[in-house]
C-alpha cells in the first residue's frame, strides 16, 4: 500500500480538463494530471516524457490499447501506461505515476511516487 | 580441419552478391576480398544518381560492418598484381601473397576507349566508377560545351549527368545509325531522338570520330565525314571491356575479343579458378547486365555448397528509364518478316513507340521493343518468356482493349505459371512471392522485399510484385481494408459517410455512436478532420480540443523544447510595409525568432503557451489572421509576381493566388495541401510541385494536380488546359472535395492519386466528365465550408473558456514553463539541443 504523507492540492475538479490533462505545479517538479472522464478516472504521471526530456506529456492526447488507459506524447507519440507509467511504445524507460484523490471538489495528488 | 580458403578479385556489385549468396548457404569458407576500387561494392547500376544529390553511401550495396559481421576479409584499394597457378598464390600490389584453394574472378569490365588519336587529352573521361564521375564534376564546372562518344545506355546516362551539371550544350556521338543499337531498332531511336533533342541533347549519328583536337586540352573533334564540333570535353562511353588481363598473364583462356572463357558451372581452364559477371564470356558472349551477373553469383556459390547449379545463358531483356524516358526490349526484339509478324504503334505527339513480334501462326508472342511507355513490358516479357497463348487480338496488348480504359494487367497476371520469373535480379518467381503471401508472412510490399528479396535488385518488377501480392490476398478472401485502429472498425471514407449520415458534431459522440472503448491518439486526430472537414465548426468547441492533435489542441506548432511557432497568413505572398512591420514589431515584443518560410511568409518561433493568445490578439488587431501553418489544411497558395509587374507575366498570378488562398482556407483535409500560381512558363512559382498548381497561358490557366516536394518529389500531372478562371476554381473545388472525401488518413494527394486505380485519366473523368455525378455535391458541400470559414484565433481570443486553456500551469495560470531554455544565434534566439537522455 501507498503510505502517502503529502497530498497536494493541485485544483479544482472544474479546472481539470475533461478527457484531456493539465500541468501541476509542484515546487520545481511538474506533473501531468489527466481526467479521463469517459472512464471516470484520475491519474497522475510526470510532466516530462523521458524519450527526449520536453516537458508535455500534459498535452498528450489519452486513449486506450485493449483495456489499458494511456498518454500519448505530442512530440513524437511515444505512448505510456497511465496506470503503471510502463512505455507502451518499446525500449523508452516508464514514467512516474502520482496517486489521485477527490476531496470535496478537490482534486489531491500524492506527491510520493506510486512508481 | 583448416577450412578451405576462397579468394575472390573485384569487389563490384556481382562480387558483393557472390560473397552474400555464399555466406547465406554456408559459414564455412575463408572468404577474402580484393578490391582496387577505394570503396566497398556500391550500385553502379543507378551510379548517374550520384549527380542527383546520393552519396557515394547511399549507393553503397552494404554496411560498414557487413564483411566483419558475415566474417569476411576485404581488403580495399589493393589490387592482386599477379596470380602464380602452381604455387596457388595470389601476390598483391602492396606486396603481400596469399593462397587460394578456390579463386573467383569478379574483375567487372572497364569502359571501352577506342583508339582515337587525341584520346589522351585534358578534358576526356570515362563514366565507369564514382572517381570518374568526380573528375567529370570537377572538370565540367570550367566547360560549357560536351560530348558522349557512344549513344548506348551508359552514353545516355553520362549525357544525362552532363546536363545536370549545368553544360550549357551536351551531343551524343555514336558511330551507329541509331540510338541504343543493341536494344531498339530505327523506328524506336527515332522517337527516343526526338524526346531527346527536346529534352535540350544534341544527337550525331553515323559519325565517326577520327580525332581529338587541342593543344593538351581537348577542344574540338575531327570525324570522317570530314565536319568537326567545339567541345571543352568529351566523355567515353563506347562500350565495356572484360578485365581479362590478369587472367591472360597467368595463361587462362580468354576469348579472341576478350573475355575470361567459363563453362555452365563458371569454371575456367584451370579447375580451381572461377569468373563471374562482366569478365566472364560464357558460350562467346559476355553478359553486360545485372540480372545475369548475379545469376551467374548464385551458380557459382550453389555449386560451391554441392548444388548442382548450372548457367545457360540469360534473357537480355531490360526496362529503363533514361532522362525520365521509359526504354524497354524483350525476347526476340529484332526478329523481321518474314520470321514474324510484327505489329507496331505509334504516337509522335507523345513520343510513344511500340513494337510486338508475334509468331507467324498468330500463338505466340517472340519479343518487342518499347519507347516513351513501358507498363506493359513485366507482362509482355512474362508472356513472351512463359509462351502464354496470345488472344485472339494481340494487338491489345500494347494499345489496350478497345472499348474499356481497363488495362489489360489484372487478367495477365493469373494467367502466368508458378515458374514465371518475375524478378529476374533475384531469381525470384511467381510461385516464391505468392508463396510468401499466403503462408500469411508478408502482407506489405516491405515484408516482401524483406523475404524473398524480390525487387530488391533494379526494382523495375516492384509493380509486378504488388499486383501479385494483391490477387494473393484477394484471392484468399482477404479483403484489405484500412481500418483505423482498435476503435473504429471503419475505412476514413466509410467512417466520413457515416459522422455524415449521422450528423455527429463532437469526438465523443462519434466515439459512443460508431466506435468502442476511449479513443487512442490515432482515431481521435482523424475524428476530429473528418468533423471539420464536414462541418466546419471552431475545431476547440465540444470537447473537441482533447481530441485535437497537439498543434491544433494550440492552434500553434509545438516546436522542439516546447515552445510554438506563430504563422500568420499572408496570402499569395503578398503584404504590406505596414503589416511587415508589425509582424516586426510583435516579434520583437515577446522576442521571437522571425524565419522567411519556403511558402511566402513569415514564421515566428519561441512562443510560451501562455503568450499565443496575446500575440495573437494584437496580430488579429493589425488585420492579419491565423495561417492555419498547424493544420492538414491549406497552407499557402505561392505566387510569383505576375503581369503586374514582370514583363513576362501572361496574367495577375498574384490576385488568383490571394483569391485561391482565400477561397479555401481553413478547409481540414487529410493532409496538408499547397498551391501555387505562376503568371507565365517560366513558372517561378514552382506550381508543378503542388498539389495543385496553376500555370498562366496565352489562353488562360493550366491546372496541375497532385504534385508534391518534400521527401519523394513527384511532378503534379496536367489536368486541364486553357481554362478560365471560374472554371479553374470549379474543378479545383470537384478536386478537393474528391480528395477529402476518399483519400487514406495523413495521405497526401500525391500518394492519393499514386494509388487511384486508373490514376490521372480516371481523376480527369470524375472532375471534368462528373463520372461519378457528384460534382453538383460537392460544389454544393465546399461552398458551406467557405461560407462558414471563421480565423480560429480570433475565435480562441474571443472565448475565454478556450483561452483559459493557453496557460502552462493549472494551478499557476501567470507562470511560463521554466524548463524551455533558448540560446543565442546570429543575434536571434534559437531553441537548445534536445537534452542528452541517459
Amino acid at each position: 500500500m501507498n503510505e502517502q504523507s503529502n497530498w497536494l492540492a493541485a485544483c479544482r475538479v472544474e479546472d481539470a480538463i475533461e478527457n484531456g490533462g493539465v500541468c501541476v505545479k509542484h515546487g520545481e517538479d511538474q506533473i501531468a494530471l489527466f481526467y479521463f472522464t469517459r472512464r471516470n478516472e484520475w491519474y497522475a504521471t510526470q510532466n516530462e516524457c523521458p524519450h527526449k526530456k520536453q516537458m508535455a506529456l500534459s498535452r498528450g492526447m489519452i486513449g486506450s490499447t485493449t483495456d489499458e488507459p494511456k498518454v500519448a506524447c505530442p512530440f513524437h507519440k511515444k505512448t505510456f501506461s497511465l496506470s503503471t507509467g510502463e512505455c507502451l511504445s518499446g525500449d523508452e524507460c516508464a514514467i512516474k505515476t502520482y496517486p489521485v484523490k477527490i476531496e470535496n471538489g478537490t482534486v489531491y495528488i500524492g506527491t510520493t511516487p506510486k512508481s | 580441419m583448416k577450412e578451405p580458403q576462397i579468394i575472390v578479385i573485384g569487389n563490384g556489385m556481382v562480387g558483393y552478391k557472390f560473397c552474400e549468396k555464399l555466406r547465406s548457404k554456408t559459414s564455412s569458407f575463408n572468404l577474402i576480398v580484393f578490391g582496387e576500387e577505394p570503396r566497398r561494392a556500391y550500385d553502379r547500376v543507378h551510379l548517374s544518381e550520384y549527380f542527383n544529390g546520393k552519396t557515394a553511401d547511399d549507393l553503397s550495396l552494404s554496411t560498414e560492418n557487413w564483411y566483419q559481421e558475415q566474417n569476411i576479409t576485404l581488403f580495399l584499394n589493393n589490387p592482386i598484381v599477379k596470380i602464380d597457378r602452381e604455387l596457388q598464390k595470389v601476390y598483391t600490389a602492396s606486396g603481400l601473397d596469399y593462397h587460394y584453394d578456390i579463386l573467383v574472378f569478379a574483375t567487372g569490365s572497364g569502359a571501352f576507349v577506342p583508339n582515337i588519336p587525341g584520346i589522351e587529352k585534358e578534358g576526356v573521361f570515362v563514366y565507369r566508377t564514382i572517381e570518374d564521375l568526380d573528375l567529370i564534376s570537377g572538370y565540367a564546372k570550367k566547360a560549357k560545351t560536351a560530348s558522349v562518344i557512344g549513344g548506348g545506355l551508359l552514353g545516355l546516362e553520362a549525357a544525362k549527368a552532363l546536363i545536370d551539371l549545368g553544360i550549357e550544350k551536351t551531343s551524343i556521338i555514336e558511330f551507329a545509325p541509331r540510338l541504343m543499337p543493341r536494344q531498339i531498332d530505327a523506328a524506336g531511336s527515332d522517337m527516343l531522338k526526338s524526346k531527346l533533342v527536346d529534352l535540350g541533347l544534341h544527337i550525331h549519328l553515323n559519325k565517326n570520330t577520327t580525332s581529338i583536337e587541342g593543344d593538351g586540352r581537348i577542344t574540338a573533334l575531327k570525324f570522317s565525314d570530314d565536319t568537326a564540333l567545339d567541345v571543352d570535353m568529351l566523355v567515353i562511353s563506347a562500350g565495356i571491356k572484360p578485365r581479362d588481363e590478369l587472367a591472360k598473364a597467368c595463361g587462362i583462356e580468354v576469348g579472341p575479343r576478350g573475355g575470361i572463357v567459363v563453362d555452365q558451372k563458371m569454371q575456367t581452364n584451370d579447375p580451381a579458378i572461377f569468373a563471374i559477371g562482366e569478365c566472364a564470356l560464357y558460350d562467346g558472349m559476355i553478359y553486360g547486365l545485372i540480372a545475369p551477373g548475379y545469376e551467374m553469383a548464385e551458380v557459382l556459390a550453389a555449386n560451391l555448397c554441392e548444388g548442382e547449379k548450372t548457367f545457360t545463358g540469360f534473357d537480355m531483356s531490360t526496362k529503363l528509364k533514361l532522362i525520365g524516358i521509359d526504354v524497354a526490349s524483350f525476347g526476340d526484339n529484332f526478329i523481321t518478316e518474314p520470321d514474324c509478324r510484327t505489329i507496331t504503334f505509334e504516337n509522335k505527339h507523345k513520343g510513344v513507340y511500340k513494337r510486338i513480334n508475334v509468331s507467324n501462326d498468330g500463338q505466340y508472342l517472340l519479343g518487342g521493343i518499347l519507347i516513351g511507355d513501358a507498363t506493359a513490358y513485366n507482362l509482355l516479357l512474362q508472356t513472351s518468356n512463359n509462351r502464354i497463348v496470345l488472344p485472339e487480338n494481340p494487338e491489345e496488348l500494347i494499345l489496350g482493349a478497345r472499348g474499356g480504359s481497363e488495362p489489360a494487367g489484372g487478367a495477365g497476371i493469373t494467367g502466368l505459371p508458378d515458374g514465371a520469373l518475375i524478378c529476374s535480379c533475384e531469381g525470384v518467381s511467381k510461385g516464391d512471392i505468392c508463396a510468401a503471401v499466403a503462408d500469411g508472412s508478408c502482407e506489405n510490399i516491405d515484408d516482401l522485399k524483406k523475404c524473398t528479396k524480390a525487387g530488391t535488385g533494379c526494382g523495375g518488377c516492384l509493380p509486378m510484385v504488388k499486383d501479385l501480392m494483391t490477387y494473393t490476398l484477394k484471392s484468399q478472401g482477404k479483403y484489405i481494408k484500412n481500418v483505423i485502429c482498435e476503435h473504429f472498425n471503419y475505412s476514413r471514407q466509410e467512417l466520413f459517410d457515416l459522422i455524415h449520415i449521422h450528423e455527429l458534431k463532437s469526438y465523443d459522440e462519434v466515439l459512443d455512436a460508431l466506435g468502442k472503448n476511449d479513443g487512442c491518439e490515432v482515431c481521435k486526430p482523424l475524428v476530429s478532420s473528418l468533423l471539420a472537414s464536414l462541418w466546419n465548426e471552431m475545431i476547440l468547441k465540444k470537447g473537441n480540443d482533447v481530441a485535437q492533435d497537439s498543434n491544433d489542441r494550440f492552434l500553434a506548432n509545438i516546436q522542439k523544447g516546447g515552445s510554438y511557432s506563430v504563422v500568420p497568413r499572408v496570402p499569395g505572398g503578398e503584404i504590406t510595409p505596414d503589416k511587415l512591420i508589425v509582424i516586426g514589431e510583435v516579434a520583437k515584443k515577446y522576442n521571437l525568432y522571425t524565419k522567411i518560410t519556403g511558402g511566402q511568409r513569415i514564421d515566428m518561433f519561441g512562443a510560451h503557451l501562455n503568450d499565443l493568445p496575446i500575440i495573437w490578439e494584437e496580430l488579429i488587431a493589425a488585420g492579419f489572421e491565423s495561417g492555419h501553418a498547424y493544420g492538414k489544411g491549406l497552407r499557402t497558395v505561392k505566387s510569383c509576381v505576375g503581369s503586374t509587374w514582370c514583363r513576362f507575366g501572361l496574367h495577375d498570378s498574384v490576385s488568383f493566388a490571394i483569391r485561391i488562398e482565400e477561397r479555401y482556407r481553413g478547409i481540414r483535409a487529410p493532409h496538408k495541401f499547397k498551391s501555387a500560381v505562376s503568371g507565365c512558363i517560366r513558372e517561378c512559382a514552382e506550381a508543378q510541385s503542388k498539389d495543385f498548381g496553376i500555370i498562366a497561358t496565352e489562353k488562360g490557366w493550366n491546372l496541375y494536380v497532385c504534385g508534391n516536394g518534400g521527401s519523394k518529389p513527384q511532378h503534379a500531372l496536367l489536368l486541364a488546359t486553357d481554362l478560365d478562371s471560374e472554371t479553374c476554381i470549379k474543378y479545383i473545388d470537384r478536386f478537393l472535395m474528391f480528395y477529402i472525401r476518399t483519400a487514406d488518413p495523413l495521405t497526401r494527394t500525391a500518394t492519393w492519386l499514386n494509388k487511384m486505380e486508373g490514376g490521372i485519366d480516371y481523376l480527369r473523368n470524375v472532375i471534368i466528365n462528373d463520372s461519378l455525378g457528384m460534382a453538383a455535391q460537392w460544389e454544393n458541400e465546399i461552398e458551406n465550408l467557405i461560407a462558414s470559414y471563421k480565423c480560429e484565433w480570433k475565435e480562441a481570443v474571443e472565448n475565454p473558456a478556450i483561452r483559459k486553456r493557453f496557460s502552462h500551469f493549472v494551478n499557476a495560470p501567470e507562470d511560463k514553463d521554466p524548463t524551455i531554455e533558448f540560446v543565442e544565434m546570429r543575434g536571434q534566439k534559437r531553441t537548445a539541443e534536445w537534452k542528452t537522455v541517459q
